[in-house]
Parts: C-alpha cells; structure tokens; sequence
C-alpha cells in the first residue's frame, strides 16, 4: 500500500499505534496490573544476547506460552539491543515493566508459569547489585545517566516491521521535511543543532550537507558508512538491527536537502544480521512508496542500494569507501577534492555515518534546540559507546556528551571486574589513545578528548587495569593499523610496520632507549605525512601511552621487566620453598625443562622456559611457583 | 573441489546473475561476493572469468580480491572457526584463546586441518564483548572461552562422531 | 583565474587548480618527487600521492601537504625547505630504503635511478628504522622485461601506464599494507599475461623494479666466437637518441658515431634497419593497393611494432586479418641477412649472428617468435639489445664516443631514404608510404614530401589524401589506448579508415621502452622527432622507391613485390591470444 501523502501516513500511524500502545504504559510496575493488554514480552536480539542464545529463547517462549494456552495474551518479540550486555541474553515485559537478566532456555518455563500464571515476578531473574545485593526489577541503575536518541527505537520496537516504526513517529520528519521545510530550513536546523559526524572526527553534520548541495552537479549521491570496524565497537550495527528505518528515513531527509536521488548504504559483510534486516527495511519502504518515485506523493524521489564492504577496515575512510563502492581496491584518495565535491563517480557525494543519521529525524521533529540543549558548548547531543574490557557492565551506553568517564566506567559500568584497579581508558580504537586516571572526571567531548590525546572516533570504549601492559596496548592497536594499512602511501605502508617492529623489540625485552627516540619520532613524522585519516592516527595509541604510561616502557627497556606481567619474554617463573614437590607442574609443562624429584622443591630451566605459565596454572600450592 | 558438471553449473549461475546486473564493472565486489558464495572461494579460474564477463583486466580483479580480507583464494575447511581479535577480546585473553585452538587444531590462524574439517581465522568484533573472549564457529558466536577445557568441548561438537 | 600564492616567500600568481608542485616549478623551485609523473603529451597523469616525498608545510595545516596532490589556494603561504618538511621527506625515503636492497652498485639502474639520486640530495647517510624487508620473487619469463618488485617502491607509476595509457592492464597493486606491490594477475609470470613489451612501464619506473632483458654478454660472447659473423642493424630512432647516454644534447644525431663505435665493438658487418624500412613500404604499399584492388579488408594496419602486434592478437583476436602481414623491417632485414646477403658471401647461415640495436624491448620478444625464423636453428633475428644496452657495451669497451669519427653503415644493406628514417616517429611509415603510393599510382612526381598533419604528438590524427583521384582516408596512432579507442570502433562498423598506422610507444619508436630514459622530461621526446625530420631532409633520397639497393634487390633476388618470394621471407601471420 504506497502511501500517497502525509496524511495517508497520519492515519497509518493512528492505526499502528495499537501495536506498540503496550509498551508505551510505563507507569507500572505490578506484573498483576496489565491493564487488560496484550503482553508483550521483548527478547534482546542484541549482538551479545544473539550470540548468548536469545533466539532460542524466544522460541521456547512462544512454544510455552502455546502450550499454556497463553499466546493470544502474551506476543513475544525480538527486538534491537537493550545495551545491557554484560547480563544478557535480556527480556523485558511490557507493561509490567519487568526485566530478567541472563536468561537461559532453561528459564522459560519457570518465566511462564511464575510470571504470566501466576502473575509473580521471578526474582533470582531481576537484576542485583553486586554491592548492596538489591534487586531490581525496573530502573537498573545501569540506564541512570543514559539518554537515548540515537537508539531511540532501539530494543523497543520490532525492527522488522515497518509500521512500528511509524506508530513510533516514524517517517514523520520525512513528512514535515518534504512538506513544510525547505532543503535551505533543513540544512540550518541541522546546523543549529550543533551534531556533528559520530564516526570519527566529528565535522559538522548541518555543513557537509551545505557544501554537498552547493557543488553543482546533475546528480548527488548519499552514502551511509555502514563500515563499522573498530575492533570493539558495535553500535552501528545495534542501530542497524534494531532500527533499521530510522536511518532510511534520516538518508532520505538527506536527500531531500541536499538534491540527491539515489544513496547507498555501505555495510560490512560481516553484519549479516544488519544486512538482511536493512534489506527487510528497504522492500518495506518501497512498498509503502516512502522509497522510489513520488515519495508520500511528493515530487521527491529517492532509492537506496545496499553495497557490501569486504573486510577492510580502511573503507570506513570515505574516499577508500566510495572507491570500494565504484568496485576498486579500497584506497584513499587525497582531499581536496573533497566528496562533497567530487565523491562517488565523480559527483557530489554525502557520506554520513549510522549513529549521525539515526539522531536527524529526531532532530527534525524536536527541533534545533531540543537537541542542542544536550550536550557541551561545542558537542551537541548524546554519543553512544561501546563499553568493554575490564568494567563489570558491558554494554552499549548512550550518554549526554559531557559526561565524564568516570560517570561511564564507575556509575553506569559498575566499576571494575573483581575489585581491580583501573589504569585508563581507550577511546578511538585504533585511531585514538588511552586517558589515564587523572583524566577519569573529565567531560567527553570531541574537543577534550583530543586534547588529551585521544578522540572519539566511532565511540569504541575500552576500559583497562593494573593487569593490562600499555606497551602490548599499543603494540596491539599498532598490529592492527598495519595490517589495515591500503598499502598506498610509504609513511603508512613502512611506517606503521616499523612501529610494530620497534614495539614487538621493546615488549621482547631487546628495546633500547634509541628505539624508543625513533619510535616517538617516527610517530610524528606519521601524523604529519600520511595520506589519509588512517595512517595520521595511526601513532595515536602509542604517542597517547608515551605521554602517560611512559615508565612502563622505561620499565620494558631498562629494567627489562613488563610492569603488569603480559609480556611473556620479560617474565619470569620461580619455584619457591613453599614447593610440595607434588610433581603436577613437571607433568604439565611443555618444554620438560622442570626437574625435582617427588617431595622435593621443583627448579624451572630459565635457560628453556618458555614463560607460558602452565605451570603455575597447574600449580595447588599458593606462592609455589612465582611470576616477576 | 568441483566436478566439472556442477562447475558448469556454478559458471551458469554466475553469468545469470552477471548478467542480471545494469551495471557491471561498478559491481565488481557484489560479483565476487556472489562468486564467493557459490564457490567458497575464489580461485584464479573463476577471477579470470569474471575479468572477462565484466571487460575489465584481470589483474584488477586479483588486486581487489588480494585487497579485501573478506576473499579468499584458498578453500576453507569444512568448518570456519573465527577468533574474534577486537580489543575488549583482546583485553580478556583472546590471544590465549587464538594460541590454545592452534594448539588443539594444531594449524596456525589461516590455516586449515589436514582433513580439511577446520579452518582457522581471525575476525574483529562481534559485538559479542560482553562474552570476551569469544570464538565463532560457522557463525556460531561461543563466548568466555577462556578454559582449553570448553574450547576443546565446543570443538568436539563439530568433529564427525566416533 | 589566477591564484596568488607564497612559495619560500616568493610570491607567485598561477592558474587556479594547479598543485603547489607544479606552481612551485614555475619559480624554479624543485620539490622532489618518487610517485608523481604528468606527461601531457600522453595524457598520462600518475596523481596517486603515495610516496609522501613532495610533502611541504602549508601555514595554518595541522600535517604537511603532498605537493603533487594539493592544489594551490588563494594567498596559500607554503615552505618548501623547512626543517619539518626535509626532515619528513628524509623520512620517508629512510622507510623507502628500509624496504629495498642495498645492491644500487649492481643493480642495472646504477646512477639512473630515482630513488637512489634523492638519497644521494638528500644526504641520506643512515637509514633510522631498519626492520623486514619484502622478499619477491624476480621474474625473468619474458624475453623483453625482468621485474624486480623488491626493488618497487609503490609509486604505481607502471600501473597508471599499463593501465589507462596503454590499456593492457597487466599491472595491479596487490595485497595490502606492507604487502603491497605491483604484480601482474595471480602473480603469473609476465611472459603468460597480456604484456605487449612495450616497455614504457620500463620507461617510467623510478627505480630498478622493471628494466629490460640484458642481452649484452650475449653480443660480446658471439662478437668472440670466431666461427661467428656477427652483423648488427640499428632501428632509425636509435641515432637520435644513443647521444644522450653520452651527455649530448637532446636530438643530436650521432649516426656516423653510432656506426663508428659499432665497427670498434667489432661487428663484422654494420647494417641499417632503414634498409629494410624502405622494403616494407615496398611491400606494404604493395599489399595495400593488392586489398583495394581484390576488395580485401580494410583498413590496412601496419604491423611494424611488435608491441602492438601482440596487443591486437590478445585484445582483438576477431581482427586478425586486418594488419598488414609484413614482418617489421628488422625481421625482413634478418631474415635478408640470413638468405641473400649469406648467398651473397656464401657462407652458412647458420654462422651467422644478426644483432639488431632497437629503441624497443618488445623487439627482444618479437625475435624470439617461433615464426619469424626459417628454421628451429636460425632465427630472423639472434640477438636484439635496446640503445640503453649499446650504450652500456660503448661505455664498457672504454670507448670515448665523443671523439668517434663518423663512418658510414656498410653497403648494401646500409642504403636508406629519408623516407625510411621517419620510421622512428610517429606518422612516419604513412609519410613514407604516401611518398612512393603517390608517384607510384600518378606517375607523377611529388614534389612536396612532407605531410605535416601526419606529424606531432596527438594521440590519433586523420587526414583524407586525394591520389589519382581516389580518397585515402588514413590515421596515424601512437599509444595503445589509442589504438584501442580505434579498433572499438572498427569492429562495431563504424570506421570507414583504408590505412592506420599504430605504434605502440608515445611519438612513436622516438619514445620507444628501450631508449635512454626521459626522466619525465617530454622535451626529449620532440627532441628526437626533430632530429628525425632533420635527417630526413639531409638525405639525397627521400622516396623508398628510390633506394636503389632495394630496386636491385627485387630485381637480383626478391622478383616482385608483395611476390612469392617476398611473401616467403617477408611476411608472417598472427595468432590469437587470451587475454589475461
């Protein structure tokens, strides 16, 4: 049914609105009270909670509820992330607004009967405090302090249906743009509001359209980088899956303003997830004539084409993308031109990322100002992070920019894992650096974060302990740039290998302090001379741990010695007096090179070792067997 | 790896959907994505073919299949096992992981079995990192893997029984 | 609209859209580059940026510039020569250097080579980051180019070449990141690909990754075997070049030196390839008023670059009969060598070595086709060395070229017209045909010899020639893109051309792969055009048809042209090829 005007699309929203009228009650907590409604029950379809087992959850779920004679009453639905992944696979009960955490298949039954039998809810699945041991069956203190706007949509509407999506104010921002703005009011709304691009340097949204729509041309083109590959950030594919039309709809917006006809989305073929549900997303909008010609009957016409990436992380450069896109190798090109310019078959091109599409059309709605109250003086608007590593709440986090990390690692995330103590915080992934302590309570923003050294990039957020080496931190961000590197310019295709070199010296214990002098200076003379974004940033990681973590390498140079005891050819295993002469650790070690009788103290070959620990693995005794 | 009668029928099956295409050369990465799909891989036979079914030189095509880590020229194994290699596996152990299924599978990464059952890979993020450290078999994501005792368990249930 | 911009605080005005390297060369000042290569007069234009060497500091930038890449901007302040900016293009060939052998003093580009000069101006005395170093195999399939690709420093100036200008497309970087490098497809060895041999992906290269098959020890070994007569012909464009290798101006013509240092090397007998340059317009034209007249197919392509030949047999294998079937005139001049003038002599062919001296590599392949030879043991040709490799025997000898008297080439296959010196540039086998059609076919004689839209260097130029009062449509082409733009058109129906004439090399043999290299300076280029119509002026005779050596070898010898004899020994076929 091709939707022939805005108030087609009114109507078709007043008739949705039953869909998810359920889980708009949120004033509820009593699972008794359901209002008479339908239940809905909402299973994580999250990355995390995927690959933990929420799709055969969901199953079970409809097979007991069946077999309860229960399905009219309760649906079952697999929507996009809820962000909390640490205790996932999550489901949540609309509108008894109830959560369980880490829920097997296991489970269900007990779900069913307790919960939707007899009406109680099932505690040991509500979350707990790790500390005061409270449990909490709404309000997880994990989503204090978070503002969704980018993820909006997010785990709360089925991604799969379109008309979700419109009972959610969908397609509305299309309505009001095509019919009641013009591409000029577009532009500067985008501009007020102050968002800037989230994947990467964070060049004002509002201007590229701008100077995209300023290049003449009879054709322009708009390009979502879908090319999501930071090695530990994942929310563009959370958006991608579990709200997949609100990117359609911000690249038609797109379109519209700038006078483009045609967009691409440029995904990795690594998200099949997000690929299928996108092209789910599409054959719906065409269907309901909000893609293709004469759009909500409108002279406006628009199609999007899905382009698969192919496992280059450099792609996610826009010059590399368009070229991958015109079907080459994935190399950046120099700017100027720009693609505003000259972009994808030689035309103006528009290249934005998910997370940057997926706040216009609540931007359009809302307004300039709604958005530009969140957010710093000049970081307007929320980002969302991917946080991970040693914190105990990993998770998909979206926050106010201006939040300090501090709020993000200690108060959303819970802190650390088992008590340990925190040394600092990757943001950037391979294009950023790492924030020590002293930095924990400053406010994020794309500003503060590169003027310690850092930057926001795609919103990857490591969080890393005493037990982390920063040498091997950045020798593993180094190994990754190299391997990335196109392969084009010298400064990157050597450089970057000679970084690696020198680091892989250092972490064996072979470094000297000149190396270290070259590796610094290397750096600099990357940042300044290599073609693209990648290989400029490629030095951040180890030019951010020389500023603050520089003793750890004076440690592995001088003292030849890895500080937080990683780096296996700087480490030593001793037997000491405490040995029982249990013989366990003679029988597990690889090299054969413990000896010792039986009942006798044990005495490891240093000469053979191979520093790999299986000993001490094996080891019962406590401080038998020692590591420095 | 093909007889040649489903190879025939593999070429058909490439050429349709070649032909399908309103633009050619500019699909080069949709055609080998395809090609890949029905081959498993992308041998220099089937690059060449493509060279000539979309007119552009066939040097081009093996400098993009080279570029794209995604390609491959080499069948795999019967079974992909991935590790995943982001940074929050890399923080909780993935090397130790990656090092224990050399160990078991006895192959380094990118490498196959001798029986041809698994191949061993290395990916970046799956988003799974509340997981960390996870593997990946056939798609199939198996988190906190950190024990030789599960990675060994969970390998098992891929090898043929007996 | 002119910019006005700052360079080492000289103020310059230049066209907007210039980059900051060209607009810098307009003052006279020089920024080093390995990667960035414009030749306008072949549309080749490698704008990559890779090699990072041109970096300089532009006022207000976070990061330096790429000068080749970076266009100028209104009251743009740029340093070319600041510390930063020298310190990072040191940089940058440091890494270069990390990553490429030590063995400049063998390497066949040994003071001829990019890489090395700039190491050299930039005082590079150590290399700061030492590590792994590529390792590739060398391939030396082919019998015209040998690829070093651990000597490649990624500049893809071969590429861009090979690519867009030649359209042949053998080359691709491959792989990624410190992987990275220009190799052909599945890493075949050249001699399996589409590679015509051109050599201009030769005549580019910065560095020792791509030079010709040394075949130098070959000639010194024959020139000492003494059961061997060792004849040697050199091709026309190789006389306006050679002088280069000896510091001589650009267009000199050293043709009485070239043949002097030729008899010192000791060559038994000392031929000229423009001997049989006027054979083939013999034939040629004959083969062509032959097609006209049996309602054969037209047009008629020359065949004398072998580079060529070999481009239509693997691009356009559905042409094949259109080219002309004469072998190029080094080939006939061979294969005359070995029948004729050894009948003359009477001694055994087999004793006999032909060397021919060409401005091309492809030459080298084209005398190792198993067709152009009268037996599996005698070859057209034996040995075929560039003007590069003459010079390197010249210098090798101790021979002070300079101080050479000028000789004269041996009789009598060292006769030549104007009309066969023009050979070398491009239009120069069509003008020389014209010549002998014309008076041929009127009867009458042509008073006027130079065809002026037939010379230059524009890729394709066309000109209708009214002869006794038939039309000639014909084009003249240089560059294999070119050519390619051509044959598209003759094969879906829409050329109406009678004869073309291709070479595979910009401004013809001049530019050809085997000669002194350019360095990117074009002017060398119009240079040795120059000279070649020089030459031609000089010469008493300037009509093929007048040579009377060639009238006396149809008469002793050959019979008529385009005859059963001339076809036996002065015509060939072709084959198709796959393209790969």
């Amino acid at each position: 049914m091709k939707l022939k005007n805005a108030d087609t699309l009114n109507a078709l929203k007043a008739q949705s609105l039953k869909l998810i009228e359920t889980r708009r009650v949120t004033d509820t907590v009593s699972t008794k009270n359901a209002q008479g409604l339908v239940r809905h029950v909402m299973v994580c379809g999250g990355p995390g909670c995927h690959s933990s087992g929420s799709p055969g959850i969901a199953e079970r779920l409809e097979e007991e509820l069946n077999k309860q004679g229960l399905s009219e009453q309760v649906k079952v639905f697999q929507p996009g992330c809820f962000g909390f992944c640490e205790k996932g696979p999550m489901i949540e009960i609309y509108p008894d607004n109830v959560t369980y955490c880490e829920v097997s298949s296991e489970d269900v039954t007990t779900i069913v009967e307790e919960h939707f039998i007899q009406g109680n809810q099932v505690e040991h699945l509500l979350y707990m405090d790790p500390i005061t041991k409270e449990r909490f069956a709404t309000n997880i203190p994990f989503y204090d302090g978070q503002l969704r706007i980018a993820l909006r949509n997010v785990g709360y509407i089925a991604p799969e249906n379109i008309l979700e999506y419109i009972a959610a104010d969908g397609y509305q921002a299309l309505a009001k743009v095509l019919f009641s703005m013009t591409s000029l009011e577009v532009i500067d709304v985008l501009k007020d509001s102050g968002l800037r691009g989230r994947g990467g340097a964070g060049f004002p949204t509002g201007v590229k359209w701008e100077f995209t729509r300023k290049s003449p041309a009879d054709q322009r083109y708009i390009i979502c980088n879908a090319d999501e590959g930071d090695p530990g950030a994942f929310m563009d594919r959370s958006v991608l899956e579990g709200d997949p039309h609100s990117v359609l709809e911000a690249m038609l917006i797109a379109g519209s303003a700038i006078g483009a006809s045609e967009g691409f989305i440029y995904v990795r073929a690594e998200y099949p997830a997000a690929i299928r549900r996108l092209q789910i997303a599409i054959a719906q909008a065409q269907e309901y004539g909000l893609l293709g010609k004469a759009i909500l009957g409108s002279d406006f016409c628009f199609n999007i084409e899905l382009k698969y990436g192919a496992g280059a992380f450099v792609c996610g450069e826009e010059t590399a993308l368009i070229h991958s896109i015109e079907g080459a190798r994935g190399e950046p090109s120099v700017k100027p031109p720009f693609p505003a310019q000259k972009g994808l078959w030689g035309k103006p091109t528009c290249v934005n990322n998910v997370e940057t599409l997926a706040n216009i059309p609540a931007i359009i709605l809302k307004g300039a100002d709604w958005f530009s109250a969140v957010g710093t003086e000049k970081s307007k608007g929320t980002k969302v992070f991917a946080l991970a590593g040693k914190v105990n709440n990993v998770g998909l986090v979206e926050v106010p920019m201006g939040t300090t990390l501090r709020q993000i690692i200690f108060d959303i995330g819970g802190g650390i894992k088992q008590r340990k103590t925190f040394k600092a915080a990757q943001t950037g992934g391979p294009s950023g650096g790492c924030i020590p302590t002293k930095y924990l309570d400053s406010p994020i923003d794309y500003e503060s974060l590169t003027a310690i050294g850092s930057m926001m990039g795609s919103g990857g957020l490591i969080v890393l302990d005493e037990d982390d080496c920063m040498v091997n931190i950045a020798k593993y961000f180094q190994e990754f740039t190299m391997d990335e590197s196109c392969g084009r310019c010298t400064a990157c295709r050597v450089g970057t290998k000679r970084l690696y070199e020198i680091l892989t010296k250092i972490t064996e214990g072979k470094g000297t302090l000149e190396d270290l002098e070259n590796l610094e200076k290397l750096c600099h003379i990357i940042k300044d001379t290599a073609l693209c974004g990648l290989g400029q940033s490629a030095p951040n990681p180890i030019l951010s741990t020389l500023k603050y973590f520089r003793d750890e390498y004076i440690a592995h140079i001088v003292d030849k010695t890895c500080p937080a005891g990683v780096c296996q050819s700087l480490l030593k295993y001793e037997i000491t007096d405490k040995c029982v002469g249990c013989t366990l650790c003679v029988k597990k070690c690889p090299m054969s090179c413990i000896t010792g009788s039986s009942k006798k103290r044990h005495v490891i070959d240093q000469e053979r070792c191979l520093k790999c620990g299986a000993c001490m693995e094996q080891c019962r005794v406590v401080g038998a067997i020692i590591r420095h | 790896m093909c007889d040649s009668a489903s190879s025939n029928q593999f070429v058909q099956k490439l050429d349709g959907y070649i032909d399908s295409l309103t633009y050619k050369k500019e699909n080069l990465i949709g055609v080998l994505h395809y090609a890949q799909e029905i081959y498993g891989y992308l041998p220099a036979s089937v690059q060449w073919h493509i060279a000539q079914k979309l007119d552009i030189p066939s040097a081009t095509v093996y400098g993009v299949v080279s570029f794209y880590s995604f390609f491959t020229m080499i069948p795999r194994g019967e079974h992909v096992v991935n590790v995943c290699t982001g940074t929050a596996c890399f923080v909780r152990g993935a090397e130790k992981l990656k090092g224990e299924l050399e160990n078991q599978l006895k192959i380094k990464a990118g490498e196959t079995t001798p029986d041809n059952l698994f191949t061993l890979e290395t990916l970046r993020c799956v988003g799974a990192c509340g997981l960390a450290p996870v593997m990946i078999v056939d798609g199939k994501v198996h988190g906190r893997m950190n024990e030789a005792q599960d990675i060994n368990e969970v390998l098992a249930k891929y090898r043929p029984e007996g | 609209m002119d910019i006005q911009l700052t360079i080492n605080d000289i103020s310059l005005k230049v066209p907007e859209g210039m980059s900051i390297l060209d607009a810098a060369r307009t003052v006279n000042i020089d920024i080093p580059t390995l990667c960035y290569l414009k030749l306008n007069e072949m549309h080749y234009n490698n704008n990559i940026a890779s090699c990072r060497v041109c970096v300089v500091e532009v006022e207000g930038r976070r990061n330096l510039a790429s000068s080749c890449s970076t266009p100028v901007a209104s009251g743009m302040v740029v340093k070319t020569d600041s510390l930063r900016a020298i310190q990072a293009r040191r940089a940058m060939v440091e890494l270069l250097l990390s990553d490429h052998p030590k063995s400049c003093l063998t390497c066949a580009k040994n003071q001829d080579c990019d890489l090395q000069s700039l190491a050299s101006e930039l005082g590079v005395r150590h290399i700061s980051y030492e590590g792994e170093e590529s390792e590739f195999e060398i391939d030396k399939s082919s019998f015209s180019i040998v690829r070093d690709p651990n000597k490649c420093i990624r500049c893809r100036r071969c590429e861009t070449m090979c690519n867009e200008v030649q359209t042949v497309g053998v080359y691709s970087a491959v792989g990624r990141g410190f992987n990275t490098v220009v190799k052909t497809a599945f890493d075949l060895p050249l001699h399996e690909t589409s590679c015509t041999f051109c050599g201009q992906c030769i005549a580019v290269c910065p560095t020792g990754a791509l030079t010709e098959l040394d075949q130098v020890d070959k000639v010194w070994k024959a020139l000492n075997d003494p059961n061997q007569f060792v004849v040697v012909q050199t091709a026309p464009a190789v006389r306006v070049a050679l002088g280069e290798e000896f510091d001589l101006e650009p267009g000199t013509i050293v043709t009485g030196k070239m043949v002097g240092a030729l008899r010192r090397l000791g060559f038994d007998r000392v031929f000229d390839t423009d001997f049989a340059a006027d054979l083939t317009i013999m034939e040629e034209a004959t083969e062509l008023v032959h097609r006209i007249q049996h309602g054969g197919r037209l047009p008629l392509l020359t065949s004398c670059c072998p580079a060529w030949v070999k481009f239509f047999e693997h691009q356009f294998p559905d042409l094949l009969d259109i080219p002309s079937t004469c072998k190029s005139p080094h080939e006939m001049l061979g294969v005359l060598i070995k029948s004729y003038y050894a009948k003359t002599l009477g001694i055994d062919p087999k004793s006999i070595t032909v060397v021919s001296v060409m401005p091309c590599v492809a030459k080298k392949y084209e005398a190792a086709r198993p067709e152009l030879a009268q037996s599996a043991e005698t070859a057209d040709v034996d040995i075929v060395i560039t003007t590069r490799e003459l010079a390197r025997m010249i210098r090798e000898a101790s021979i002070h070229f300079d101080h050479l008297k000028d000789k004269e080439f041996d009789h009598p296959l060292g006769e030549s017209t104007g009309a066969a010196i023009i050979f070398g540039a491009t239009g120069g086998v069509l003008e020389a045909a014209l010549r002998t059609a014309y008076e041929v076919l009127t009867g009458e004689t042509l008073e006027k010899v130079e065809f002026e839209a037939l010379r230059g260097m524009d890729g394709i130029k066309e000109a209708v020639i009214p002869i006794a009062g038939r039309d000639y449509r014909i084009a003249v082409i240089h560059g294999l893109g070119n050519a390619r733009t051509v044959l598209e058109k003759i094969k879906a129906g829409e050329s109406n051309y009678d004869v073309i004439e291709i070479m595979a090399c910009p401004g013809g043999c001049i530019g050809g792969g085997g000669q002194p290299y350019h360095h990117g300076n074009m002017d060398i280029l119009q240079a040795r055009a120059a000279a070649i119509y020089r030459e031609d002026r000089a010469k008493p005779l300037r009509k093929s048809h007048e040579n009377l050596a060639i009238v006396s070898l149809y008469k002793d010898y050959l019979g008529e042209p385009y005859g059963k004899k001339a076809h036996q020994l002065l015509h060939t076929s072709y084959t198709a090829r796959k393209k790969i």
